[in-house]
């Protein structure tokens, strides 16, 4: 690290005092400009550490995330097929605290002022902004598969927020009965990590096979298509044959309905009794892009080359709840727009250089032990959009070694991004 | 518990020995095997440090002990711990380099196959003084897998503007040059980060995803990376 250490350590000394006194009081003229950063995810964390790192204390980075620990989404389907720990997934923000002196406070977000420009928070504090980051990733669409809400969640998990409910998901897998059904409802498009879901599937799979190898797995999908379907679908009849169905929507896979309480899944109105039921809903950006007044539809726009929302040029919007084109929302593609926009806040903020936006996104997936595939592209900020330039995805058929060599490469990934973010 | 990992490897080595010897591998098929080598380092008349260290008289050296070149924690720690590269310990080494020595920056899965591994280390033999094999007139092993031109390579890059741009690859390759599946790219010689990204550019180097990377990078961006990752510490 390029700072010194002992200088972080007196500020957070200082921040703790401020941070006792009910309010963030911004003294006229205060003297560094201020970003807040809402949600600790793979975008917001990022953006933190590149803004904190690359001004050297020249901007006072406040980041606000209610969890303690954030356990990543990405590798939780591992976690599912028994090829992770669940502890191995968690990451806490003391690094960034310690030594990229960001103010980590542990708060919901609860209101934006865009006049007055401050974040209050459900603790009660009031936080002044310069630029506000938002990176609070997804929320679920209210009545998107009827039968279902929050407050199912525990009879029929999502799994798709990591940490508790993955846990849960896989606690219902172990316990199913030999030969019993694990049911998904798939999300309808868009929605974080296009290959996720089937990803899951895969991972369930290898689960199944080895603890319960008569059991079944029924997915009601209202999406024609789906990201990596020829390589997943190739992967499905490789290792799990028989054992996996998908109803698509020519046959009514759109169509569904649950019974928390009965167990069921009625798909265009043939009811099943099902043992899990992992219903993953149609997605919206988290709610406090909303309460900002910055969304239109479910979701944030934004400009691309620096991720601003089209509503508050005050106002960047990173991640899952983002508008922002033809990026997937990924954790790879959060991590991406954050530092085009670290790269544009600091230059906003301090006057150093603001280079041209770049994107990149790459997303690896396990079908089964060492059958690692992937998909990624490059992209770039239009007037309109961020656009897509170039992309691979790998091939149907290829080798055991290049399989492995891509799950081993996406191993690396993880270790990779995860530094990246909490440093 | 390094030291405890240490010291289970030494047993492990000790029992290799005994189950391979020495057994003659074929130097010849070692020179093709070696190729995979050449990206990183150097071997024969003239070799020098690059991506990694060279390998003459590699045979009973010290680990460690390549003048000059930036070792990782990792292979330091092994040194200290009295790590020599003896025919055993180099059969252990690229079997799986992080097995022996965690952290290394070796980012080389290693070979599997015992025969390509005693043929690899019969031709590596050949640049060691002792013992014997020393073939009549040294090949001129400082190769690279791709050239590049030289006004390419005299592009003097900006490291602020490559440190921009490294955002893109520390998606993935961890800048304190951890390497875990994913290969370590700091502290290299900016002429071999120059020719490696290059190849992957024109498509000599295989692999996807960098291939797309490379492929939209300029001259002078690439020069820019190569000067950032080179100083980083
Ligand atoms: C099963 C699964 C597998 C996946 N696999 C991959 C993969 O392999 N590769 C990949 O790139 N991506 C993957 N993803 C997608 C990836 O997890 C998301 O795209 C990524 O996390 C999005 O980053 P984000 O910053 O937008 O949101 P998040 O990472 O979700 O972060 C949002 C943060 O904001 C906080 N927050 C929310 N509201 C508030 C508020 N009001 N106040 C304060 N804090 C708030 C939350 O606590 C959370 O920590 C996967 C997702 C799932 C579900």
């Amino acid at each position: 690290m390029k700072f010194n250490r002992r200088a972080f350590i007196g500020t957070a000394t200082a921040t703790a005092a401020t941070l006792s006194a009910p309010m963030f009081v911004r003294a006229d003229g205060h003297s560094k400009p201020r970003v807040v950063v809402v949600g600790g995810g793979a975008g917001g964390a990022t953006a933190a550490r590149y803004i904190a790192k690359d001004s050297a204390g020249a901007i006072d980075v406040t980041l606000i995330e209610p969890t303690r620990a954030y356990y990543t989404c990405f590798f939780s389907n591992l976690y599912i097929g028994g090829f992770r720990e669940m502890n191995s997934l968690g990451h806490s923000y003391g690094t960034l605290a310690a030594e990229y002196g960001i103010n980590v406070v542990h708060d919901w977000a609860t209101g934006v002022d865009r006049d007055a420009k401050t974040v209050t928070t459900a603790g009660g504090y009031t936080i002044p902004y310069d630029r506000l980051i938002l990176s609070p990733g997804i929320d679920f669409v209210d009545g998107a598969v009827p039968g279902w809400d929050v407050s199912a969640s525990n009879a029929m998990p999502h799994a798709y927020k990591a940490g508790s409910q993955t846990e849960l998901l896989r606690a219902q897998i172990d316990a199913m009965p030999q030969g019993g059904t694990y049911a998904m409802v798939a999300p309808p498009n868009p929605y974080r990590c296009p290959p996720g879901p089937y990803e899951r599937v895969s991972m369930v799979a290898h689960r199944l096979s080895e603890v319960n190898p008569t059991a079944k797995i029924l997915i009601a999908d209202p999406k024609e298509k789906f990201s990596k379907q020829a390589l997943f679908e190739e992967g499905w009849n490789n290792h799990y044959s028989g054992m996996i169905e998908r109803i698509g929507p020519d046959f009514g896979g759109e169509n569904v309905e649950v019974d928390p309480a009965a167990m069921t899944l009625s798909i265009d109105g043939e009811v099943t009794n099902v043992d899990v039921c992992n219903v993953i809903p149609a997605m919206k950006a988290g709610r406090i892009a909303d309460i900002a007044g910055i969304t239109e539809g479910n979701w944030a726009p934004v400009n691309a080359a620096d991720l601003s929302s089209k509503m508050d040029e005050n106002i960047h919007v990173l991640g899952d709840a983002c508008a922002q084109g033809d990026m997937p929302k990924s954790g790879f593609s959060a991590n991406s727009q954050a530092k085009v926009c670290a790269n544009a806040v600091r230059g906003a903020l301090t006057g150093s250089s603001v280079f041209p936006a770049r994107f990149s996104n790459t997303c690896w997936s396990l079908i089964d032990t060492n059958d690692g595939i992937k998909v990624g592209a490059t992209y770039e900020a239009t007037e309109e959009k961020i656009a897509k330039v170039d992309g691979f995805v790998s091939q149907t058929g290829e080798d055991a070694a290049v399989r492995q060599a891509t799950y081993e490469e996406s191993i690396g990934w993880y270790d990779g991004i995860t530094a990246d973010m909490f440093g | 518990m390094i030291k405890t990992r240490y010291v289970l490897t030494a047993a492990c080595i000790a029992w290799a020995g005994l189950a391979n010897g020495e057994a003659g591998g074929d130097p010849e098929r070692g020179a093709q095997l070696y190729r995979q080598c050449v990206g990183c380092h150097q071997v024969g008349e003239g070799a020098v440090d690059r991506v990694g260290p060279h390998l003459n008289g590699i045979f009973d050296r010290a680990a460690g002990q390549s003048e000059g070149y930036r070792y990782s924690d990792g292979m330091q720690r092994a040194a200290a711990g009295g790590l020599v590269w003896t025919y055993e310990s180099l059969d252990a080494f690229i079997t799986d380099p992080r097995s022996l020595v965690s952290r290394t920056r070796m980012s080389f899965r290693g070979f599997d196959d015992q025969q390509d591994r005693d043929d690899l280390l019969a031709y590596l033999r050949t640049f060691s003084a002792d013992p014997q094999n020393i073939p009549e007139s040294a090949p001129t092993a400082v190769a690279v897998d791709h050239s590049v031109a030289p006004e390419i390579l005299a592009i003097v890059g900006d490291p602020a503007y490559g440190e921009y741009l490294s955002g893109e690859c520390t998606a993935c390759h961890q800048a304190s040059g951890a390497a875990n599946g994913i290969p370590s790219i700091t502290n290299w010689p900016t002429e071999d980060f120059v020719i490696a990204m290059h190849a992957y550019k024109d498509g000599v180097r295989e692999h996807p995803v960098m291939q797309m990377m490379a492929g939209r990078l300029s001259n002078e961006e690439i020069a820019a990376l190569a000067a950032y990752f080179e100083g980083l510490e």
